[in-house]
This record gives structure tokens, sequence and C-alpha cells, in this order.
């Protein structure tokens, strides 16, 4: 039997002696590898971001819209009526056993002062459903409370954009705004959320109780309506359920005959979030496909050099064979040597993908995710294609008859 | 000791079968030095290649000491030939990239002996056959006759009590053939190793005690000649 150690370093030397060509073959796993290993730190930067911003968003969300009304035969487009009500979302969320948070909307653009300081941004009027529905975190202060939604109370919590540009510096939580001219006393301020996948500054936004919203803000055209409701389901499994559940609830509620044309729509907001998590989940394995080919085509450079590295070598492998190595140690030699090349190649194809994928997160302000697992696949597909791709030029030399092979100039 | 009997050994090349050997039979015994003579295409070389298990016979029967090895599978053979067989070739057949310490420890790498037991036996061997300080030079840092002399050190390393030569004078001038073959026969006497020469030249075949004749592929001749 023959050490490994010993194989390992009669291939050491054959490679070694050939610098220049060892060098050429490795470089196409070299590439495969860096390229394996950077597409899918790009595919999972980009998949994990999309991820980032549908947490931001809230997750398993449905929206319940006010629908489209025929008046008269003439049918009006979706939201042309306010057909939604406070009471609509209370009983949605009394009476829907799949819904886990409930948050009724009604919003506008509005004037918001500060000291000599003025913005304009969202207000939405709502509950404190809100902070459920849309996984929002408070960086100070508290959330106001159904109590000062009973009461109307003049309480806003305000986004870090609608902070940074009225206070700067300063802690908003106690000071008083006006918004509207009415004066709110700040209670609350949120995390920072970043855009949403429209590119939409989740930040740029007041949130105050529903009732002060429509009393005092947005006036009273439609008294005890609302835009929309927000509606959170327990589990994303629970999606399709709740929205079964509200369309139930509200069909009874607003008196429409089993057959008769909806007043409301449900929609699913996450879906499209979902559609873009996996579009981009789609190009990381599209991504990792191409790359492999390379790495396949370098696997092919290995076997094309093992073969003429055979060839070259006949009388030496006569050589070994005359003093006794077995097919065996003659396979493992030549198996070793492929071995060798595509896991070193390996190897430094691994800090090439995760030096380009640094690189490239630093010049193209890409987020890029070099996971462990794709550096262990990476690495064993390497180590795979030089098992594969050097076992037939093994398996050649092993076969050759020493007599024949001892002749051969 | 070796016993062939009705050896036969057919090539086939393209549709036609041509015959190296058409039934030999003879023994060779240990401690015998046997010079096999003949002229090219008379089948000698064939004979050697075939009793260094190197060749497969085509039929007949081959008993090396008391075993039939006619039908031994390929790794059987190198088996056989790392622990029992040494060869010295006329091209010397060395590894050309290894240093000449390395080229003696190949049989016993082969046989599995550990590094450090390797290097001293080899070098041992090389200073034995008069190459010290010549450990690390690669082949064509020597002269003909140190490279046979490696290739001999390279053949006696793993104590085979069997050596075959093919032709191991003919790339060397006449002076360096006499050394090698005043080596050769001293290796014989000395150490009781069966030397088996295939040689066209009968002042090589003059050092042997016995002569063997070939031509197509049969013996002719098979004369002793006793103690030079």
């Amino acid at each position: 039997m023959v050490s490994f150690l010993s194989t390992a370093k009669i291939a050491f030397r054959a490679l070694w002696v050939n610098k220049m060509r060892s060098a050429l073959t490795m470089l196409g796993i070299i590439i495969g590898v860096g390229a394996v290993i950077a597409m899918l730190a790009v595919g999972q930067g980009a998949s994990q971001k999309i991820s980032e911003q549908v947490a931001s968003m809230g997750s398993n969300l449905l929206i319940v819209m006010p629908g489209s009304l025929t008046s008269g035969g003439l049918r009006m487009g979706s939201g042309a009526q306010m057909t939604l009500t406070l009471d609509d979302a209370y009983a949605i969320e009394r009476e829907c056993p799949a819904v886990a948070a409930v948050a009724p909307m009604v919003q506008g653009v509005a004037q918001i002062i500060y000291g000599n300081q003025n913005w304009s941004t969202g207000v939405q009027g709502t509950t404190p459903g809100i902070i459920m529905a849309r996984d929002i975190t408070l960086a100070s202060g508290r959330s106001f409370t159904d109590q000062d939604v009973r009461a109307a109370a003049k309480v806003a919590l305000l986004g870090q954009t609608v902070v940074e540009n009225l206070f700067g510096s300063l802690d908003p939580v106690g000071q008083i705004v006006r918004i509207q001219k009415v004066p709110f006393l700040v209670v609350g301020v949120m995390e920072e959320k970043g855009q949403s996948l429209m590119g939409n500054d989740q930040d740029d936004i007041v949130y105050i109780p529903v009732t002060t919203a429509q009393k005092k803000i947005f006036g009273t055209q439609h008294v005890g309506t609302v835009r929309s409701i927000l509606v959170k389901a327990g589990y994303a499994a629970n999606m399709d359920q709740a929205e079964r559940q509200i369309t139930d609830l509200l069909k009874q509620r607003h008196r429409i005959s089993p057959r008769g044309e909806l007043d409301f729509t449900v929609r699913n907001l996450t879906q499209l979030l979902q559609a873009a998590e996996q579009s981009t989940r789609v190009m990381t394995l599209l991504l990792g496909a191409i790359a492999s080919v390379s790495l396949l085509v370098g696997g092919i450079g290995i076997m094309n050099i093992m073969l003429v590295s055979v060839t070259e070598r006949t009388r030496e492998i006569g050589i070994r064979m005359a003093v006794g190595a077995k097919t065996w140690a003659i396979r493992m030699q030549f198996l070793v040597e492929a071995l060798t090349l595509s896991l070193s190649g390996g190897v430094i194809g691994i800090v090439l993908g995760i030096a380009s994928s640094e690189i490239l997160s630093r010049l193209a302000d890409w987020t890029t995710i070099i996971s462990p697992a794709s550096v262990i696949l990476a690495f064993g597909f390497s180590g795979l294609v030089g098992v594969f791709f050097g076992f037939y030029p093994a398996y050649k030399a092993s076969l050759l008859n020493p007599i024949e092979a001892l002749r051969y100039e | 000791m070796i016993v062939v009997q009705e050896l036969t050994k057919t090539y086939q090349v393209g549709e036609f079968a041509v015959p190296a050997l058409a039934g030999v039979s003879l023994t060779i015994a240990r401690g015998e030095f046997v010079a096999i003579m003949g002229p090219s295409g008379s089948g000698k070389s064939t004979f050697m290649n075939i009793l260094g298990c190197l060749d497969q016979l085509t039929s007949g029967r081959y008993l090396l000491d008391g075993v039939d090895v006619s039908n031994f599978s390929k790794d059987e053979l190198a088996e056989i030939r790392n622990r029992k067989m040494g060869f010295v070739f006329q091209g010397f057949n060395l590894l050309p990239r290894a240093s000449a310490q390395e080229n003696v420890e190949l049989p016993m790498l082969y046989k599995g002996v550990p590094a450090g037991e390797r290097r001293r036996r080899a070098r041992e061997a090389l200073v034995k056959l008069g190459l010290e300080g010549r450990e690390h030079h690669l082949p064509n840092q020597l002269s003909g006759g140190q490279q046979q002399r490696v290739a001999i050190a390279r053949a006696l390393v793993n104590e085979a009590p069997l050596l075959f030569a093919d032709e191991p004078t003919g790339n060397l001038d006449t002076k360096t053939s006499l050394e090698i073959m005043e080596l050769l026969s001293r290796l014989n006497r000395e150490s009781g190793i069966t030397l088996v020469l295939v040689t066209h030249e009968l002042d090589i075949a003059a050092f042997s005690q016995r002569v063997i004749r070939f031509v197509d592929g049969l013996v002719v001749s098979d004369i002793r000649q006793g103690d030079r």
C-alpha cells in the first residue's frame, strides 16, 4: 500500500514541473468557483434586501378597499364611494378568527409645523392595530391607545423623516406639533423602515387616531367612513381564510345578496412582494447555474490536461509498473493530481470570489452576502469536478500494459 | 527457480497472428547466471519479458518458485515484480525528474516501506554501488555508467532474488560495459542472485555460466560454460 502522503508528493512534483500548464488549468476552476461564489453572493444579497423590504411593510397583509358602485346603470371605479366604516373595521377585528390585527386607514397629505419648521407629509388616521399590522417598532415614547381613539385625542406618532425635518436632533416626544393648525402632542417616534419596494419613503409619515383624523383634519364629508382597512392575518397560511371571513362578514354587514356585486374588494398585499422575492430567488439560481457552467468548463480543462499528461508520461507509468506499482497506485497518482488541481483552484477561487463580491458591494453599492453554504458548495463541487474529470485519465493510465508503456517513445 | 513448459506467445498485429515464441521449455535454477542470445526478432526479449512478469503468455505454463503464475492478474504480477524481481534495461529507464535517491526508493514506495527506512536503504544501495555523493543528482546529471548503476541499485533495493537485464550495456562504451558486467557477475557470485541477461554481444555473454540461443521463437542451443 502506498501512503497517501507519498502519492500526494508525487502529484505535487508532477504539477510543479509544468508550472505554467498547471496554473492555466487551475485558472479554469478558479474562475468557475469564483464566479459561483460571487454570483450567489449577489443573488443572496438581492433576495435579502427584498426580504427586508417585505418585512418592513409588514407581513401577511390584506387590504380592504371600497369597491366599485353601480349607480343608475353607471359603473363607477373602485374607491369611488366611501363604503367602509370604522364599525366595519371593529367588526372584522371582533368576528374574524383568522385575523390578528386590524387598522382602519384615513389618510391625506397635511402640513405639519413645529416651531419655525414646517413639512408636508402623509398623515394617516388609524388605530393602535397599525403597530402590529405593519410590524412597527418604536424608537422612543409610546403608541397611542384605544382610549386615545375613543376620545379622539390629539396625539401623534412620527416617522423618522418627519422627525429629521422638523426637530433635527431634538427629542420630539412630549413636544407639540401643529397639523393643519390643530395642536398635537407627540407621544412616540417610530424606528426607521427605509424605502418600500415601490421607492416610497416609509418614514415620511405621521400616525394619529382615526377618530381625530376624521373629525379634525380631513373634514366631515363622510363621517365615520374610512379609506381602507389594513388587515394582518394570523399566519401566512391563513391569508385565504382571512380573506373569505372578511368577505362573508362585510357582505352580511353591507346587506349584499349572495350573487350581488360587492361594494368592496379585499386584496392580498404581500402577494406582489412574495412574487418579487420569488423572482430574485430564481435569479440567484440562474446566476449560480450560469457560473456552474464555467466550473464545468474548468473541469473539462482538467480532463484535457490530464489526458495529455498521461500520454506524455506513458514511459514513467511503465517504469512505475515495472517496479511494482499496482493498478490502484497508478490510478490514485493521477486522480490525486487532478484533485490537487481542482481543490487548490477551488481554494483560490473562493478567495477570489469573496474578494470580488466585496469589491462589487463597495463599488456598485450592492448588498452581497457570502453564506458558508455557498463556499462549502463551491469547494465541494470543485472537488467533485476533480474526481469526475480526473477519473477517466487515471483509469486510462492504469490500463496501460507495462511492456508497451516502457517501449513508448 | 524458474520452470517454463511449452511456452508460446503470439502477437496480434491487425489481422495477422505473429508468433514470437513457439513453444519453449527450460529450467533456470536459483543462483544461475544465464545469457539469452539470438538475432533480433528471435523472441529473446519477449521471453525475458514473460519471465519478468511484464508480459503475459499465450499458452503453456510458467512456474516461479513452484507457483504457476501463468494466469495471474495484472496486480498479482505487479506484486511479484515488486518482491521478487529487479530490472535493468538498455535505456536505463530512470524517472527523469527524480533524483538518484528517489529513483532507488521507487520499488520500496510500492512495497509500502516507511519513508525513513526507504531513504536509509536507498542510500545504502547507492553507496554500495559507488554512487556516494550522487544521491541528489538527476539522471541527466549522471554519466551512462552511473545511470545504469542507479538502475541496478533500484533493482536490488527490495532484495529481489531475480535480476533481469535487457541489453544492459547496449548504450555504454566498452570500458563502462565491462565495469557494469563485472558488477553484475559479482552480484551473482557473492549475493546468489539469479541473473537472466539478454544480449547479442558474445563478449558480454561470455560473463555468464550458460548461454541459451533463440532463433524464430525456439531454443536452438543451451550450453553450460562452467565456471570461468
